[in-house]
């Protein structure tokens, strides 16, 4: 190998950035184009169809429109008002589009590649940046908790009262769902035994039974956490356009609002390969891609696409929730969070450990296909039961009556209203 | 800040090998001058909230380096812990409580004294204990082969898989560290409640003027006030966007 040129590793991995930078920039402006048509096919009106190749008339359903939008945002004048403090104003998008992108590192993209000994490349190459990380979910977790700086910087930097607000209520709703969203990521890993994402798909993967299937509440949770993590619709509180004037990023223009919103798509994008990966199965289909080691250039591909496939139909799912659902209030938020979320995350948990630990004496007392039917039956009758009593416990959770008597637990009620205590003595 | 600058020359100026670079040292310096620049940065600056956010990139940094050197789990924790746990909750207190008097802070003259002595103690004490460790060189790999988790989560619940357990003279063993992980635990816990106890929701304590004025004789607008929501409450309001 010659001196001046990096190492083959260092190559590998340098392509394998630029190719997932690269793929998920294009996607974050495709996907807005989607947003956008979804948004009119639910409203029932036609949405952007008109340009297409520049300069001349040809339309193309409207698929030239991200280039149009990203050249207008580009282009505009990046104002930056006086009163805000420059320094955590020009760093918060930054920070927030760097850990977002960042994140990356640890998710597979991919199954693998076969083996291109033309290259030097003499084993199977996994699609995925830092393939020697052990800590896979652990650098997930992480990374999309430091996201929230730049959220919280921002509102606080602009020193504008909407921002502001938008600030404070993302930090209270992102740190109140981080738990439900731990909790139904520690059943995932308590069964898979790993912390490496290609590990846990490898092994849905094997046994053909995608952990969606095998922990439906933890799926649930989770999918509702990732829902508020990534400030999608029925928990966009921190934006509210109709309330706050776009929340924490009232005062950005032009470039460094682009980088906010790109990084907003990309917590989707995320979200949903968590999703998919973590709960249904990843590249795994049954019947078509296989689950041993990638010995074809087939094989990789057709992985490759049921990913993605996947991955895109999750995304069309929270666009479709988008446009279906009403905006949560912030007590009915918290209320989720803490009284349904919280307990149904534990009691996952807690089904999952006791189905593992007790799954080698299941399969010794009733043979191996017996154990995988009791071993789903019961998540399944956990889920059930814990899905009634959370709606017969918690009936507030989603009540929009305005006023009532208030109860033992509704410290708003007590605390909004002097004049009701005064009433009431 | 000025390895970036450095990096990037490396990359373009072609005479330079790029296998000569010692990146490992290279990656050392940018993170270890990072966490030490912001360290700075976070007792010369008088703005509270950047204060805040340059603990952050010094701590980021730290963990940087505990990925450096192979330590991924811990680099993970110190990431989620402290950049992602603890210091989001200082940064929301801080926005919370900092009202335009408190945003600045300037320590009195006996308060730089006092930190500057703690300060220095400790420097001593740690630079004493730094240059006290024999040199060392990596090994060839420069990879732990082994992943760090696992030992650590087995001390936890009190087995030492690192120490040799048949055979060895008892006096060697050690406990493992069920008893300070249980002590953690318990303080923990103790915060919690304390929390929890500190922001229950509570009665309203009426003060005893307004008592006694509401039992004899309401204001006109309490009164009125009192019957409105009444009234909502009792029928549910429509105008209110309420369910009758």
């Amino acid at each position: 190998m010659n001196a001046f040129l990096p190492s083959l590793p260092t190559i590998v991995a340098l392509v394998k950035i630029g190719l997932l930078v690269g793929g998920l920039m294009t996607a974050a402006a495709y996907l807005v184009l989607v947003e956008r048509w979804m948004a009119a096919w639910v409203q029932d009106r036609k949405g952007p169809n008109r340009v297409g190749i520049p300069l001349t008339k040809i339309r193309l359903f409207g698929l030239g429109q991200p280039l149009a939008d990203g050249l207008k945002i580009i282009l505009k004048e990046d104002f930056t008002p006086r009163h805000v403090d420059k320094v955590l104003y020009t760093a918060a998008p930054v920070v927030i589009l760097a850990a977002s992108l960042a994140i990356f590192a640890a998710i597979p993209f991919g199954s693998s590649l076969p083996a291109i000994p033309a290259l030097g490349l003499t084993s199977e190459e996994p699609l995925l940046v830092a393939p020697g990380l052990d800590v896979g979910v652990l650098w997930v977790f992480a990374l999309s908790s430091i996201a929230v700086y730049g959220v919280l910087l921002g509102g606080w930097a602009s020193n504008n009262k909407y921002g502001f607000l938008g600030g404070l209520r993302s930090s209270a709703q992102l740190l109140a769902y981080e738990i439900p969203l731990g909790l139904g990521l520690l059943g995932v890993v308590l069964a898979a035994g790993s912390l490496k994402l290609d590990t846990i798909m490898d092994a849905q993967a094997s046994t053909g039974v995608w952990f969606a299937f095998a922990q439906p509440l933890g799926f649930i949770v989770f999918l509702v956490a990732s829902f508020a993590e990534a400030a999608r619709l029925p928990f966009d509180l921190p934006e509210a356009e109709q309330e706050l004037v776009g929340g924490y990023h009232t005062e950005y223009s032009g470039i460094k609002l682009l980088l906010f919103l790109v990084a907003e798509f990309l917590h989707m994008v995320t979200a949903a390969f968590l999703i998919v990966i973590m709960f249904l199965g990843g590249w795994h289909l049954w019947g078509v891609t296989g689950s041993g080691p990638v010995e074809t250039w087939l094989v990789a591909f057709i992985r490759f696409a049921v990913l993605s496939a996947k991955i895109f139909a999750v995304i069309l799912f929270f666009m479709l929730v988008r446009w279906s659902w009403p905006r949560f209030r912030f007590d009915q938020l918290m209320n989720l969070a803490w009284k349904v979320m919280l307990p149904l995350g534990i009691a996952n948990l807690v089904t999952v450990a006791t189905v593992e630990e007790f799954r080698p004496q299941l399969v010794t007392a009733v043979g191996e296909g017996w154990a995988k039917t009791v071993a789903i039956a019961i998540p399944w009758a956990v889920f059930f039961v814990g899905w009634i009593a959370a709606g017969m416990l918690t009936p507030s959770g989603t009540d929009n009556t305005p006023i009532r008597t208030p109860g033992p637990l509704d410290a708003e009620h007590v605390l909004d209203d002097p004049q009701r205590e005064l009433v009431e003595v | 800040m000025s390895a970036l600058p450095m990096i990037a020359g490396a990359l373009i100026a072609a005479p330079l090998p790029v296998a000569a670079i010692n990146w490992h040292s290279l990656f050392f310096l940018l993170f270890a001058s990072v966490s030490c620049g912001f360290a700075v940065a976070v007792v010369a600056a008088d703005n509270v909230v950047r204060m805040a956010f340059y603990l952050v990139l010094s701590l980021g940094a730290t963990a940087g380096l505990f990925f450096l050197a192979g330590a991924e789990f811990l680099g993970a924790m110190q990431l989620m812990i402290y950049v992602g746990g603890t210091l989001v909750l200082l940064v929301f207190g801080v926005m919370l409580t900092a009202q335009a008097p408190l945003v600045a802070i300037k320590g009195s003259g006996r308060d730089r004294v006092l930190a500057g002595i703690v300060g220095v103690a400790l420097l001593a004490l740690l630079l004493q204990a730094a240059f006290s460790v024999k040199p060392w060189r990596a090994p060839a790999a420069g990879v732990v082969a082994e992943p760090a988790a696992t030992p650590i989560g087995m001390s936890l619940v009190g087995v030492r898989v690192d120490e040799p357990a048949v055979g060895a003279p008892a006096a060697n063993k050690r406990p493992g560290y069920m008893l300070p992980f249980e002590i953690v635990s318990i303080h923990l816990l103790v915060v919690l409640v304390g929390a929890a106890y500190l922001a229950r929701a509570k009665r309203r304590k009426v003060p005893r003027a307004i008592e006694v004025a509401a039992s004899v004789e309401p204001p006109a607008s309490v009164a009125e006030h009192a019957s409105i929501g009444r009234e909502r409450h009792r029928s549910g309001s429509v105008l209110a966007g309420g369910r009758p």
